[in-house]
């Protein structure tokens, strides 16, 4: 089951794992990257960049999940939360602090951040810059971007509004059992 | 019957604010029978309207009007904008609370007397104490419906209590109990017992907590007494040549201005818009704003000494689910300055959802050092601390000199500095915060910073002299006969108590008062 964001770019068919793999010019750090797109390596979710490049999104998705790695949160949350960013106002920043950052990857040596195969080596870049603009842009909007999507919720246990249930009075609220 | 009065109709006491302080007052006042009109910044929102949701609640409710910040305190740097997390609301932060409602311990009344001088700390004693305020208390406390007062059972403990009472039993406490509540645990006063919901901080759903929104205010108005105007900010009170108070100039929802007359104006805007107000209002009579003569409105700003410890344990805990402040652990409240302070705290249970525990469990943190602690939100415990923190007068409410908010008028600065005793008890709290929950098991515990500043107090503080405060022990001011200060920002000293009763029980006071005094003709 493919995830398509609607609104964004010309196509709203759902991607196939093999077009996908079709249409990609790189697979790199868990995902794919294509022509406007990038896609789980599994096709569980795809996105369509309109206004990012599409290695520029690859490469935030990235860094938001380096930023708050939650190893049992998928991807396409991580998408969701910086999602908002791909817009004609956001890119320019967005390509900036990229750009940026790739620039460190290259500094240690590497081939650019999504190619650092370890996530200490990528966090210790973030380190580096984590008092700049940019970087306190993502971690900010990740705080309410990531963690206030009710679908992730579940994730960590939280179950949200219980008063359209009736509360908890009769449904566990003192229920502990381990003490 | 709704009241409407008329705005050239100078003979209404005038309130500006409806929460906790100015709330009651209108009631208690509609109810002796006298002409109330109360301007509320906020809207009108009531059970149903309340969402069940952090961050869409903060929205909905949160006062969100230009304010800045400095000082040492960690607020200042985490959350520069948002110095308090308080409501504009018809109710005001009533709406918000979580319902703690404990009386002042005898010695918090005079803190200057049992203290000593504390250096940097502008302690004073209250012109009140215990014996006089005991009648207001009860008063208060079956106005709220307060729990393990008058015949009212306590509540039953969740889960997030269960694991601080095991935990403060195991290194000997004894005051641990699940508290004493504004939130019935039977229903009372037309209003439910408490279904264990949680979102107590987004406005009760149920009723069960009590907030003037949707008790007093209605009560008040049902007399005939009074008129709330909402959505109508206050934003100067004039005066006459005499030097008394003649009624306050307010923008309505349209940004219209009014001028409403008024026999006494009463001041209820929370510790923070209160002094601005006051100083907004200077005039060439009273150069340094109104009220202060005595140099102290706006001084003295304090918010209580607060941290929350989270602890992670190997099961299951489910904190969010029930009562957010279900339980305290009261023996720390005491006075004893061979733990290195003076003053004391106390610890309350507290509860974040996941949205706001990520915003607040370590504001700024990042990394697995942050994201294995949220991933263990579903096995973690909350407790909150409220402590006395000491008076200075340099920890104040000042008008800025750049920023403005939406009517173009100055906007507040709140300056903070961590007093040195106010950091003793911070980490002694903390410390023994931590020492509970490994006590019941944790594997991981958190010292959280503070939240924004809900418990704001002091900044028009009540004095004996009029040289060393604002107010009188009426909260009356001692410049100006008919004007009043109704909120917290009359307190003279914090004591380690949650504020709100002390404020009801000091509202419900003064108009009698008030009301005492316009009969006498005295006003």
């Amino acid at each position: 089951m493919t995830t398509q964001y609607e609104g964004r770019g010309p196509s709203r068919q759902t991607l196939t794992r093999r077009q996908l793999i079709s249409r990609s010019f790189a697979a790199t750090a868990g995902m794919i990257v294509g022509a406007g797109f990038v896609a789980a390596p599994d096709a569980a979710w795809a996105y369509e960049a309109t206004a990012l490049k599409p290695e520029t999104m690859a490469t935030l998705i990235r860094m938001a999940r380096d930023i708050y790695p939650h190893d049992r949160i998928a991807d396409e949350f991580y998408v969701i939360a910086v999602k908002g960013y791909d817009t004609p106002e956001a890119a320019p920043g967005i390509e900036a602090g990229i750009a940026a950052l790739n620039a460190a990857a290259e500094g240690a040596g590497h081939a650019n951040y999504l190619a650092i195969g370890w996530e200490d080596d990528r966090v210790a870049l973030l380190r580096a810059m984590e008092n700049s603009a940019f970087f306190q842009q993502i971690r900010g909007g990740l705080v309410t971007g990531l963690y206030n999507q009710k679908a992730v919720w579940p994730l960590f246990g939280y179950e949200g509004e219980s008063f359209s249930q009736g509360g908890y009075l009769h449904r566990g609220f003192d229920d502990i059992n381990w003490l | 019957m709704v009241a409407k009065f008329d705005l050239n109709d100078d003979s209404v006491v005038l309130i500006i604010g409806t929460g906790s302080g100015g709330g009651v007052l209108a009631n208690e006042l509609a109810q002796r029978g006298v002409k109330v009109v109360s301007l509320e910044a906020g809207g009108r929102y009531l059970p149903e309207d309340y969402l069940n949701d952090e961050w869409d609640s903060f929205g909905q409710l949160a006062w969100l009007d230009n304010r800045t910040t400095s000082g040492d305190w960690r607020v200042a740097k985490d959350f520069s904008g948002l110095p308090a997390w308080i409501v504009k609301a018809v109710g005001g932060t009533s709406i918000h609370w979580a319902g703690a409602s404990l009386r002042f311990q005898e010695h918090e009344w005079k803190a200057r007397t049992n203290y000593g001088q504390v250096g940097g700390a502008n302690l004073l004693d209250w012109p009140i104490d215990g014996a006089e305020m005991a009648p207001w208390y009860d008063l208060a406390e079956a106005k709220l419906g307060v729990t393990r007062t008058g015949d009212r059972p306590g509540l039953p403990g969740n889960n997030n209590y269960k694991v601080l009472e095991k935990g403060a039993l195991a290194l000997g406490y004894k005051e641990v109990s699940t508290g004493r509540m504004a939130i019935n645990s039977v229903d009372y006063d037309d209003r439910l017992a408490c279904q264990q919901t949680g979102f107590c901080f987004q406005g009760c759903k149920w009723g069960a907590k009590w907030s003037a929104a949707y008790t007093d205010i209605p009560k008040g108005e049902a007399t005939g007494n009074l008129e709330v105007r909402e959505r109508c900010h206050a934003l100067k009170i004039e005066h006459d040549d005499t030097g008394r108070v003649t009624g306050v100039l307010y923008a309505d929802k349209d940004g219209n201005q009014h001028f409403q007359k008024a026999r006494v104006v009463c001041v209820a805007g929370n510790s923070i818009e209160s002094p601005r107000i006051l100083l907004n209002s200077a005039s060439a009579m009273f150069p340094d704003g109104l009220a202060n003569s005595s140099g102290q409105v706006g001084r003295n700003y304090m918010r209580h000494v607060t941290g929350s410890v989270y602890g992670v344990f190997e099961k299951p805990v489910k904190m969010w689910r029930g009562t957010t402040m279900a339980g305290i652990v009261q023996d720390e409240a005491r006075l004893d300055p061979s733990r290195g302070f003076v003053g004391g705290y106390e610890l309350e249970t507290l509860a974040l959802g996941l949205p706001f525990m990520a915003a607040f469990l370590d504001p700024g943190g990042w990394g697995r050092s942050f994201t294995s602690a949220l991933d263990g939100y579903e096995n973690m415990a909350g407790m909150w601390i409220v402590g006395e923190d000491m008076p200075q007068e340099t920890n104040r409410i000042t008008l800025s000199a750049t920023a403005t908010d939406q009517f173009g008028l100055p906007a507040p600065n709140v300056h903070f500095d961590d007093h040195p005793n106010d950091v003793a008890m911070r980490n002694h709290a903390y410390a023994l915060g931590e020492a509970i929950y490994r006590a019941a098991g944790a594997t991981r515990t958190f010292p959280t910073p503070p939240y924004p500043s809900t418990h704001n107090l002091g900044t028009n503080r009540m004095s004996e002299n009029p040289r060393d405060g604002v107010v009188n022990k009426h909260g009356q001011s001692h410049d100006i006969a008919n004007l009043f200060v109704s909120d917290g920002s009359q307190f003279t000293s914090g004591a380690a108590e949650n504020p709100t009763l002390t404020i009801v029980a000091l509202a419900i006071r003064q108009a009698e008062f008030i009301a005492g005094e316009l009969s006498r003709q005295n006003l």
